[in-house]
């Protein structure tokens, strides 16, 4: 199971890249794996603004339908259009072309609170 | 069995394109023995037990007074006056009692501890009307063998001498220092056989189907590909499509009620529905757009107004679409009519289908 070192991860799965004031939000190659055969996702709307924890998309397998989570505070800048289309990106590349969406974040400080990838490899044993 | 073994997805497309293997060692199975077995059977199941010969199977329910499903079955008649129920895994405990409560007082009854019992029956004398019933389940493992390959698998575990037993037929095959029985039948819509074998030899059998195999494509397969072949099929789920608030006429599967039998449980029920026609109907839907699949439970509408409600769905592997059924209001449950299934809010158009959802291409 791949767990890239330089990114943040929550407990509910999603990854994040720093990204200057904004961070860049997927789900992490261990979800996609239990999920398998994604299938359908549906991205949030731009300029959208939520609270930490808050359900923002949904990644649907054939199994079936999964949230994902706004790992912080923060507003909508971007989603990856090309999810819908090819929703196996997530399955093929979690960490790259799999990417969901882009948040602005709110308050940088918040980030502090994500686990780093030795305490996310933990979580999953 | 686990939900997926590697991908729902490639084990679905190993069935339809090669062949796959289920274990289906959870499913229940009953043994119903003696001279009344017959008859008693024919009052308890919808289907005519009469039609069959021996060596054949039928698909059949088992009703309560109200006509509500307690379990879609196989009843497969064995022998002169033996009969084999395989039931589902969920339901096996609920059957049994169901099925002992009705064997009337003076019959003798066997109980699943009664482990000699069916193995000395046939030299017994006894009341030409006694009818016996027993539970098999822990005695049995069972694997379904499902796909195009399904005739090379089974030449290549049993010999190219043997010939596959019908359809819906169960023959009883030597493998290796024992008897297993195979049945020609599945819950995929592919040719398929369901082998029977001692409880003991499970894993054995299992790693000699998967060793056989190797050469044909054959995959281990789990209950997510086993659910998506179905609903392509549109073959019923019990505790999805069916329960005990649904009858077979609801369900659209009043093929496997015999009302011309003059007796069983539910009959009268049935033919009140039939009469009046059921409040609402199984259908088959698919999505007329790309989008969210449908799920269980997700509300159906029509013109604004809710109509009933999604028992199954899922994407289709094999069309890669979103199929389903629902329960809808009888007067809109017709083949093209115009649904909209709502998920997380949003209404999303789909049309009423023929069944099933999925047809082999013509090779």
């Amino acid at each position: 199971m791949i767990i890239p070192d330089d990114l943040l991860y929550t407990e509910s799965h999603e990854w994040i890249k720093s990204e200057g004031d904004n961070i860049r939000v997927g789900i992490t190659d261990h979800a996609q794996s239990e999920l398998t055969d994604v299938v359908y996702v549906e991205l949030p709307k731009l300029e959208r603004q939520v609270n930490a924890k808050e359900p923002i998309a949904v990644v649907e397998s054939v199994k079936a339908a999964s949230d994902i989570y706004a790992p912080v505070k923060g507003t909508v800048l971007e989603t990856n259009k090309a999810l819908e289309a090819d929703p196996g990106l997530i399955n093929r590349e979690p960490y790259g072309q799999g990417w969901i969406f882009v948040l602005k974040t709110e308050n940088p400080e918040d980030l502090k609170n994500l686990k780093d990838a030795s305490a996310y490899k933990n979580q999953i044993g | 069995m686990p939900v997926q073994y590697t991908s729902i997805v490639e084990e679905h497309q190993a069935v339809r394109n090669n062949v796959g293997v289920f274990d289906i060692s959870h499913m229940g199975q009953f043994i119903i023995e003696g001279g009344g077995g017959r008859d008693w059977l024919n009052r308890m199941l919808t289907n005519n037990v009469e039609k069959l010969s021996v060596g054949m199977g039928q698909y059949t329910f088992l009703l309560n007074e109200r006509g509500g499903i307690i379990d879609d079955l196989i009843v497969y008649r064995i022998d002169e006056q033996k009969y084999l129920l395989v039931v589902n895994a969920a339901r096996a405990d609920q059957d049994f009692g169901w099925l002992q409560n009705h064997l009337k007082v003076g019959h003798a009854s066997g109980s699943p501890q009664d482990e000699s019992a069916v193995a000395d029956l046939p030299d017994r004398k006894r009341d030409a009307c006694a009818t016996m019933l027993v539970s098999r389940s822990e005695d049995f493992g069972a694997v379904a063998v499902q796909g195009p390959h399904t005739m090379a698998l089974f030449h290549a575990l049993f010999g190219e001498d043997i010939e596959l037993p019908a359809r819906n037929h169960i023959i009883d095959v030597p493998f290796e220092t024992s008897n297993v029985s195979v049945a020609r039948t599945g819950y995929t819509g592919e040719d398929g056989i369901e082998i029977f074998f001692p409880a003991n030899d499970a894993v054995k059998f299992w790693s000699a189907v998967l060793e056989q195999g190797k050469t044909l494509g054959t995959k281990p397969c789990g209950l997510g590909a086993r659910d998506t072949l179905r609903l392509e099929m549109c073959y019923p789920l019990n505790g999805s499509d069916l329960s005990p608030e649904r009858n077979p006429i609801e369900a659209g599967l009043g093929f496997f009620v015999d009302v011309s039998k003059p007796d069983f449980v539910g009959r009268d029920a049935l033919l009140k529905t039939k009469e009046f026609s059921p409040r609402e109907k199984l259908v088959s839907f698919r999505m007329k757009e790309k989008g969210p699949p449908p799920r269980p439970h997700y509300a159906v509408f029509r013109n604004g107004e809710r109509i009933g409600e999604v028992t199954s769905g899922t994407l289709s592997p094999s069309l890669n679409w979103g199929i389903g059924m629902a329960y809808v209001s009888s007067a809109h449950a017709k083949i093209g009519a115009e649904i909209d299934i709502e998920i997380r809010g949003q209404k999303f158009p789909a049309t009423v289908e023929k069944k099933p959802l999925y047809r082999k291409p013509a090779s």
